[in-house]
């Protein structure tokens, strides 16, 4: 017996214990071959757990250590750390994963103390071919690249610039500002929303530190945490920065207009050269190529004519930039739930059906109508408002979850309602309340006081057929009310639809660029619920705000200042050891005959024409084993997992399955 | 083994960004599925060699599950898609061994499909069962042995086979 295993099963408390029997799966393991020590503990990742296994290592000369316990993806790392404070390589351990792949799975404690068996017996005869690796050390650029210029995005990159390092700042649309800078008031302090941004978008539109690039979007990522490169299409805007003085004498003459889709939401129509809206940073304007006159027919140039700078630019191209990040902060955001798929609340077929969003715009000062409630198809102000919340949220026909927000701005617009139209009624038809936050509920309370309406129940319906005389010009919010227990119709003049946040249309392409997952919803999924929030499954990658799900501003910020407290962490370190999960060719072996060279995704094999021998680039190498598994010579390896390793572990795993007689028939 | 009590062993080979997250995720949720799978992490689906299958299935076990981000989510870029080319190899090798399509399976998991995966295992499982246990020597050494012919005919192709 030349390999002195050691082998730890962790109770868990009773998730492990409570389904496998330990004790058996231990005494069981100490009789294996190889095997040096088995032990039970209650928790081995507590300290004293750690603190046995250091123990043993040194008393009795482990060679090598499995731990049967939760997933390698929870404590991995903690028990490789213990290995390597008692001097034993940390790669030279195993993880079996006998909670989330086995307890927790079924409730046979039979079948269930069988399978831990063979999960261990996989692990120790895998580990002894385990090979001691070394990290490689990796140097992080200080430059982070923040992609979308909403509050999540200005925060992070403020928090990182101001904290001395590089940023790039990608947004998508003409200007930063994102959501917010529609919004009119935030809850539930009741502050002007644009108060507090503009200050933040011009301080990003200012810092020295800051590289600001609006209307521009990522079109590729190579390289891993540490050293990305980033393709950026900066779109042309057809008007030279360095000229512009964002005087606005374009936007003033330029004669065509359109309707304005994005900011203002469809409620008021933009210049075809145009600022999304007045504090717009950059503050340089951009032209709307397919709707511009000289674009379309050649003509017109008032834009240019009238330019006192000589600015614009007609003949200006996309420009492709490069740039080289160490780690990149994903703050895309969301989009909000569109109400024409739920056809029965009657959103673009009845005129006063608004959405949330267009709500803010009108009750906004600068807005369309300069934040006067009043109808769609009249200019009269509402003497009933109707705000239906959930809509296409906690609905399983749309989204399931929750969209947080949602209840506490429709707060906020009965509120604001009250207080433009003092005589209107304000129906609030909700399935809950959910004000759980600071002073939420005291907001709740303080408009239920001001004398809003709250019915409970979803709403059926929302229609224009009257049946009675009093519902005659009305529209009908026709609802089951909970507590009432009865159906209700509710004769209202102005309904707005609550309506929820969605993660982005591109958010899958957006995550399949920059590797990393997104969950059902398509929301970013992050590294760990609760205890790693804002890094993503992909290394170097962060999240924060709308686009990991949805959330209010209060947590947008904080989770950008997170992300970007993180990767300042990692910029200090200046170096991080990275896994040396690489792939290697045995020059040796190899024949030359290139089949590995077409499979790597990451273009990190050459070949040698001299020698006539590929050769992985371990830097730019991640470890996928593609390659490794398509060799015909068994020239290339995987380190750490070896076709010896996987081998060993499929025997171990079917160490009861495999029958004596067939022993030496046929072999490896 | 009598037949009335025979569970298949299952050798699971879960990718370590998609699958093995969903698997990590099932039992997060305590989804309660067949306990006959047995996994082994390895970084992405492209890692298996068809040769490990057939390791598991000579050592073995009964079926081997290969599980993967679906087309387009490969943390890799495209690992997944050279599994399923592989994979489509191996089943035209083992349909000509004498093995039954049902023993070795492809499914695409996302780290949020832990029902998806949970589902898949219990299918398989219950296919197993239907299948009773693979016999290696009798399926396939013996075969190989002394009828390759009759054998080879009376295979259908496999490779039209939709892959979920």
């Amino acid at each position: 017996m030349s390999e002195r295993v050691g082998v730890y099963v962790c109770h868990c408390g009773t998730n492990i214990a409570g389904v496998i029997n330990v004790e058996e799966v231990a005494r069981w393991a100490s009789e294996q071959p190889n095997v040096a020590i088995a032990r039970d503990y209650k928790f081995m990742c507590s300290s004293l757990g750690q603190d046995l296994i250091e123990a043993d290592i040194e008393q009795f000369g482990l060679t090598h250590v499995v731990v049967a316990a939760c997933s390698p993806n929870m404590h991995e790392k903690t028990f490789r750390a213990a290995c390597e404070r008692a001097g034993l390589n940390p790669f030279l351990f195993e993880m079996a994963n006998i909670r989330e792949l086995n307890s927790w799975t079924t409730k046979d404690d039979q079948a269930a103390t069988h399978k831990a068996k063979a999960q261990i017996m996989g692990a120790i005869q895998r580990v002894i071919h385990h090979q001691p690796l070394e990290l490689i050390p990796v140097q992080i650029n200080p430059s982070t690249l923040v992609l979308g210029g909403g509050i999540a995005g200005i925060t992070a990159a403020l928090e990182l610039a101001n904290g001395g390092y590089h940023v790039y700042l990608v947004e998508r649309e003409p200007s930063i500002g994102g959501h917010m800078a529609q919004w009119d008031k935030t809850f539930p302090t009741l502050d002007c929303a644009a108060c507090i941004l503009t200050p933040r978008m011009v301080e990003v539109g200012q810092h020295p530190n800051i590289t600001l690039l609006t209307y521009s979007e990522v079109e590729a990522v190579e390289g891993s945490l540490g050293n990305f490169r980033v393709t950026i299409r900066k779109k042309a805007r057809y008007v030279n920065e360095e000229l512009c003085t964002g005087c606005a004498i374009c936007e003033e003459k330029c004669p065509k207009k359109v309707v304005d889709d994005v900011f203002e939401a469809g409620l008021s129509k933009r210049k075809v050269i145009y600022r999304p809206f007045p504090q717009a940073v950059p503050k340089y304007p951009v032209i709307d190529v397919a709707n511009c006159t000289y674009f379309q027919r050649g003509k017109c140039k008032a834009c240019q004519i009238l330019c006192p700078a000589n600015a614009i630019d007609f003949e200006q191209q996309d420009q492709i930039l490069q740039v080289e990040v160490g780690n990149v902060i994903l703050a895309t955001g969301y989009e909000t739930f569109d109400p024409h798929r739920i056809p029965q609340y009657g959103y673009g077929r009845l005129a006063n059906v608004f959405t949330s969003v267009e709500f803010e715009r009108m009750v906004n000062a600068s807005g369309p109508t300069a934040g006067k409630i009043l109808l769609r198809d009249q200019p009269v102000e509402p003497k009933s408002v109707a705000i239906i919340h959930c809509v296409g949220s906690r609905d399983k026909n749309f989204n399931e979850y929750c969209s947080r927000v949602c209840c506490m701005y429709s707060l906020k617009f009965a509120h604001l309602v009250r207080e433009r139209l003092p005589d209107a009624e304000v129906y609030n038809f909700y399935i809950d309340i959910r004000a759980a936050g600071k002073r939420y509920e005291e907001f709740y309370h303080r408009v239920m006081d001001e004398g809003a309406h709250f019915i409970r129940g979803r709403v059926a319906e929302v229609t224009d057929v009257a049946r009675t005389l009093e519902e005659e010009g009305k529209l009908v919010v026709q609802v089951y009310d909970t507590l009432f227990g009865a159906q209700r119709r509710i004769p209202v003049d102005m309904v707005i639809l609550s309506v929820g946040m969605e993660a982005r249309h591109d958010a899958r392409q957006v995550a399949q660029l920059f590797g990393l997952g997104c969950d059902a919803s398509n929301f970013f999924t992050e590294r760990h619920p609760k205890l790693d929030p804002v890094l993503t499954t992909a290394e170097g990658i962060f999240i924060a705000g709308g686009c990991q799900g949805p959330m209010a501003i209060p947590e947008t910020v904080a989770q950008a200042a997170a992300a970007a407290a993180r990767v300042i962490s990692y910029i200090g370190k200046g170096t991080i050891m990275m896994e040396p999960i690489k792939a290697h060719i045995d020059a040796a072996r190899c024949s030359g005959c290139r089949i590995c060279n077409n499979l790597c995704p990451y273009k990190a094999i050459v070949y040698h024409e001299d020698q006539k021998v590929s050769e992985v680039v371990a830097p730019l190498c991640q470890g996928c084993g593609t390659c490794v598994a398509a060799c015909p010579s068994a020239a290339i390896s995987g380190a750490h997992y070896t076709h010896q390793q996987l081998a060993a572990q499929i025997e171990g795993l079917l160490w009861d399955a495999r029958l004596p007689e067939l022993a030496g028939v046929e072999g490896d | 083994m009598s037949e009335s009590t025979y569970e298949p062993i299952i050798i699971g080979f879960l990718c370590n960004w998609c699958s093995y997250r969903a698997a990590d995720l099932a039992g997060t949720a305590r989804l309660h599925y067949s306990i006959n799978m047995r996994p082994i992490r390895v970084m992405c689906s492209g890692r298996v060699e068809p040769d490990l299958v057939l390791a598991a299935l000579r050592n073995g076990a009964d079926g081997v599950l290969i599980a993967g981000c679906h087309p387009g989510e490969c943390h890799y870029l495209e690992g997944n898609l050279k599994t399923l080319r592989r994979y489509k190899l191996l089943k035209r090798m083992l349909a000509q061994f004498g093995i039954e399509q049902e023993r070795v399976q492809l499914v695409w998991a996302s780290a949020s499909e832990g029902s998806a995966l949970a589902n898949a295992i219990d299918r398989m499982t219950q296919e197993l069962r239907q299948l009773g246990p693979l016999r290696w020597q009798e399926t396939v050494i013996q075969r190989m042995d002394f009828q390759p012919a009759q054998r080879v005919e009376a295979i259908s192709d496999p490779v039209g086979e939709e892959v979920p």
